[in-house]
């Protein structure tokens, strides 16, 4: 039982850092819904402030290292001009040439988006902090851009776990 | 244009922080989103373009799309975080403009849009 190098890194981009951005994601989201100051007191305010800084500071530090990963390490296996790469062996078979013309198309770009949206919601949570909890406003957009993130996010991913299960990089 | 007035930021003088610094990023998550999209759409357009972008044989043309679109996207935060540091933008104006920008950033990197131009 061992992995190859191709599978390794297929492996730290998919399921590793996936991970760490759905974990982030999750404890994100709960902080930033019940950021609100008449649920909780300034100690505690300062409490959760400080775990949500770190939550999606990582969430967004996970998104960067996903599509990096993705695009300079497995993408290029993914892509070569060989017969036996995975996209070639995708391409050769009417019925599932669309997991890369649709599939594969539609993540590699859509992907780069998410890391955006993520830094962005990262530094309105680390440059306003605390205020967060008083300004209903910039809180809601906070977390309409946090879930843009994981959205686009979560239609990469599910291609890719999709294009893995069609034809694995190997 | 956009209503901008100045305000004391939170940390000189215990008003509420100006919404600037937040406006100048959400706006520069759309500006980048919108980036990448045209030259996605570019790309498959021109043969031209797509060599352009092509900085990588191994990565192939999304290497220069990407790498535009993250320009795009941390130069004009940091231009407009730097009008903006101390002003008050109205934040709604601000989002519709953002979330336009990233909407057609969406469609133009579809592909179903964008090969439609192959």
């Amino acid at each position: 039982m061992e992995l190859t190098n191709r599978e390794f890194w297929t492996l730290i981009h998919g399921m590793v850092i996936g991970t760490a951005f759905l974990l982030a994601f999750a404890g994100g989201l709960a902080g930033l819904w019940s950021l609100r100051s008449e649920f909780v007191t300034p100690a505690g305010l300062a409490e959760r402030m400080r775990r949500l800084k770190i939550g999606i500071v990582a969430m967004a530090v996970a998104t960067w290292a996903t599509v990096i990963t993705g695009t300079y390490i497995v993408y290029p296996w993914y892509r070569e001009a060989v017969p036996t790469s995975a996209k070639s062996i995708l391409l050769a078979n009417p019925d599932t040439a669309d997991w890369h013309e649709f599939g594969m198309e539609w993540k590699e770009h859509i992907a780069w988006i998410s890391p955006m949206l993520a830094t962005v919601a990262a530094f309105l949570v680390v440059y306003y902090g605390a205020s967060l909890a008083r300004n209903t406003k910039l809180r809601s957009i906070v977390l309409v851009v946090f879930v843009g993130a994981f959205a686009t996010a979560a239609v990469a991913g599910l291609f890719g776990a999709l294009i893995t299960k069609a034809a694995a990089v190997k | 244009m956009v209503d901008t007035q100045t305000t004391t930021p939170a940390s000189q003088g215990g008003a509420e922080p100006a919404s600037g610094p937040a406006a100048a990023a959400l706006l520069g998550a759309g500006i980048g989103a919108f980036v990448l999209g045209v030259f996605t759409t570019w790309a498959e357009a021109s043969s031209g373009m797509k060599s352009w972008l092509q900085w990588n044989d191994s990565v192939g043309p999304l290497m220069g799309k990407t790498i535009l679109g993250v320009i795009a996207f941390f130069a004009s935060w940091a231009l407009l975080g730097f009008l903006w540091k101390d002003k008050n933008p109205e934040l709604r104006q601000i989002l519709v403009a953002a979330a336009v920008l990233v909407a057609a950033g969406f469609v133009l990197t579809f592909p179903t849009f964008f090969q439609a131009f192959a």
